[in-house]
């Protein structure tokens, strides 16, 4: 039978510097999946993106994170990236004097090495690229300039979504991708997101807030306070928290969670 | 740190460190009969250089007075660089490829010595040549081969060998040699004009622009030698012309020493566009060995409305000590220097330019870029000065310095002297930064290797200075940084 687990992360205790963050974190995501994970500021969302990207300075203390059947630990970044995991980053670093699209085709190529393929043609990227921006109303020129460097908020956040599109990886972690952003702004980039989303495809979206979760529907929403999950649900549960705030779970962040 | 994140660590560095053992590759020696004059300096050896080439008794008089002057004269000890003492007398002035006959044309050339420059990618036969480039090959002391002489020719071009020059064209010699920089203007340039062997001359008539790039490519392949090179360029009113300037050497356990000086002279309306890829034998990774270089440039923009732009990429040297600068006496004229200048390991490099406006209306601009890593120091090193006479003239300089470890040094020391003159302006903008952990994790996260994040950030970081070399010339600059960057991080 084909295995439909994309992640799993089981009992997963992350800490940086001596800080204990995440604390027992289990989360299965299957292939198609759309998971959101909700919560307050420092709770550890953000922990987690870095945890399943591979940072160095987030160590994983217990626990696993298995992708496609590999255990991630001791994985580099880079090799996470050509097997298919992709972080948007909430605050998309700017690489002065590195052109937008020298980067994203040299990520493209790494990519493409990486399962076997040829480097892209060139003029075939230039296409490529134009009619993905064209679709996320990007400007042409934003190809010519460097990474993020002098972009708005906005710009940064359709970069990101540019490069979920041009990449194609098989996970995509959005980290608080919708911050920031208004509302003609965030549609256009849950379009990006539904655009890729398919049956093989799975997303993890970490967001603050519900309005996201308006235009990218998910199958399930988790509540993540003080380094745990506290409750997990269907979609109804990102209305119930639009509603209600996140304190009436706050009774439960002492009790759930069977990891040690 | 915890234990896996060092293992990580140390295993990039091990990697780092295979990398590194290969890293230069242009180490190889040539074995070729050499006819070497034996150790030492003194007036008989200086004599015997001269009438070796055949030299007119001006220039062996110069020479002289450059030696005795030499002799009154210290070391320098201003700059940020520690070396070992350089004794003098161990040094063999002279070496050169013996001839088996007279050389009337290229194809006369040793096979020893085109095979050489085959490998170091400067094909001298003509036919092979990258199109647009004429090049002068100097071989330790003598010049080679230069090709494209008699194409040049055509247009009133002179583009030679200095000891050609010498002997063809004397008067032109004789009017600007050591006009520029004066043989007591420092002690390797006193050393150089005592001692020097050969070099490059060219000369641009007056409204030419010179049709293709000259270049010099200078090669140190004997033990023990000191290379020291004259390179004399005139421009004619109205003229221009583009020179760019390559050197690398063998693998060497001891210093060796290059004290190189450069001439430039532009008249009036004329352009001249110095561009050099510094790759000398850097020395191996514990600092042992590598080449001293300490070389003297200077340009003169002498016309009105006249522009010098200097563009170095210094990658290689175990020292490197080196100012090339503009001296803006027309009116109108313009002074550039653009620098990019990397040291790895024990590297050390105190370098930067003077820009000296006497002028009215004269523009200088400075960009220099240091970047550091392993063990090593890198300094910029300016001057910038505005005379009373130089009305409404202007500088911006910008220095910065990025640092890829915690034990590497990035230093900057600018000089600004402003005599009695309110109309000019002087900007100076200064940065040291650290490469951003994030910009590395970030590349990473898109698939690209640590090695490959490094060489974008770099490269990016350069990169308004790799955009003023002509094109082949960038893509061998980005190839050396990388080669000159690996196990810097990690």
């Amino acid at each position: 039978m084909e295995n439909k687990n994309m992640l799993n992360i089981d009992c997963l205790n992350v800490k940086i510097e001596d800080k204990q963050i995440l604390k027992g974190i289990s989360l299965e995501v299957n292939k198609g999946e759309i998971h959101a994970i909700m919560g307050p500021n420092g709770s550890g969302k953000s922990t987690l993106t870095q945890a399943i990207a591979g940072r160095e300075e987030y160590r994983i203390t217990s626990g696993s994170i298995t992708y496609k059947d590999m255990d991630l630990s001791g994985m580099a970044p880079e090799i996470r990236a050509r097997e298919g995991i992709f972080a948007a980053f909430q605050y998309p670093i700017e690489i002065p004097g590195v052109n937008n699209a020298y980067f994203l085709r040299t990520a493209l190529n790494a990519i493409r090495k990486h399962k076997g393929f040829e480097d892209i043609d060139p003029f075939e990227f230039l296409k490529l690229v134009k009619k993905e921006m064209k679709k996320i109303g990007m400007n042409e020129e934003m190809l010519k300039r460097s990474v993020n460097e002098g972009f708005s908020g906005g710009e940064k956040k359709r970069n990101e979504i540019l490069q979920l599109s041009m990449l194609q990886p098989d996970l995509a972690v959005l980290d608080e991708t919708d911050s920031g952003l208004d509302i003609d702004a965030l549609k256009i980039v849950a379009e990006g997101v539904n655009r890729f989303h398919g049956p093989e495809k799975s997303i993890i979206l970490i967001t603050h807030y519900q309005r996201l979760l308006d235009y990218i529907k998910p199958d399930f929403v988790h509540v993540l306070a003080n380094g745990k999950i506290i409750k997990s649900g269907g979609s109804e549960l990102a209305l119930e928290l639009e509603k209600r705030g996140y304190d009436w779970l706050s009774s439960l962040s002492e009790s759930e969670g069977d990891c040690k | 740190m915890d234990k896996k994140i060092k293992n990580k660590k140390e295993e990039e560095r091990k990697l780092f460190d295979e990398l590194g053992s290969s890293e230069y590759k242009y180490g190889f020696e040539t074995d070729i009969d050499m006819e070497t004059f034996g150790k030492g300096l003194n007036e008989d050896l200086i004599s015997l250089i001269s009438k070796k080439k055949e030299e007119p008794e001006f220039l062996l008089e110069w020479r002289l007075r450059a030696f005795r002057h030499w002799k009154t004269m210290e070391m320098p000890d201003w700059a940020h660089l520690k070396l070992n003492p350089i004794d003098f007398q161990d040094i063999v002035y002279y070496a050169a490829p013996k001839k088996k006959k007279e050389l009337s044309s290229l194809d006369e050339v040793d096979d020893e010595i085109i095979d050489t420059f085959n490998r170091l990618g400067i094909p001298l036969e003509e036919q092979k040549k990258l199109s647009g480039v004429a090049v002068d090959a100097v071989f330790d002391s003598v010049s080679v081969a230069t090709t494209f002489s008699d194409k040049l020719k055509e247009l009133g071009v002179i583009f030679c060998s200095f000891s050609e020059a010498v002997k063809n064209h004397p008067e032109l010699v004789k009017k600007y040699f050591g006009s520029v920089v004066p043989y007591r203007d420092n002690f390797f340039a006193a050393l150089n004009s005592a001692v020097f062997s050969d070099g490059t001359f060219c000369y641009i008539p007056k409204g030419v622009t010179c049709p293709m790039d000259l270049s010099s490519y200078f090669r140190i392949n004997t033990a023990n030698i000191g290379q020291f090179e004259r390179t004399l360029i005139i421009a004619e009113e109205g003229s221009s012309v583009n020179y760019l300037e390559g050197c690398t050497a063998p693998m060497r356990d001891e210093n060796q020493l290059h004290a190189a000086v450069v001439e430039l002279i532009a008249l009036d309306d004329a352009k001249i566009k110095y561009s050099t890829v510094q790759n000398w034998y850097p020395g191996d990774k514990e600092g042992k060995g590598g080449i001293y270089n300490f070389v003297t440039k200077r340009g003169i923009c002498k016309g009105d409305n006249s522009k010098i732009s200097w563009t170095q990429v210094e990658t290689g040297s175990a020292i490197t000590w080196k100012y090339p600068s503009c001296i803006l006496k027309g009116d109108n004229s313009v002074g550039e220097f653009y620098s990019v200048a990397v040291t790895n390991n024990y590297q050390q490099a105190d370098t930067g330019t003077k820009m000296i406006h006497l002028g009215r209306n004269t523009k200088s601009t400075i960009i220099s870029k240091g970047i550091s890593g392993g063990h090593s120091n890198n300094s910029y090193r300016g001057l910038v000065r505005m005379t009373n006479n130089a009305r409404n003239s202007r500088n911006f300089s910008q220095c910065d310095s990025l640092l890829l470890g915690d034990t590497c040094g990035a230093h900057t020391f600018p000089y600004l002297e402003i005599h009695k003159n309110n109309s000019s302006k002087v900007e100076h903008e200064a940065t040291t930064s650290k490469i951003g952990e994030n910009q590395l994790f970030y590349l990473q996260q898109r698939g690209l290797s640590l090695e490959d994040a490094v060489s974008m950030i770099v490269n990016g970081f350069c990169k308004e200075v790799l955009n003023e070399l002509p094109m082949e010339f960038a893509v061998e600059a980005q190839k050396l940084l990388d080669i000159s960057l690996e196990g810097s991080v990690g």
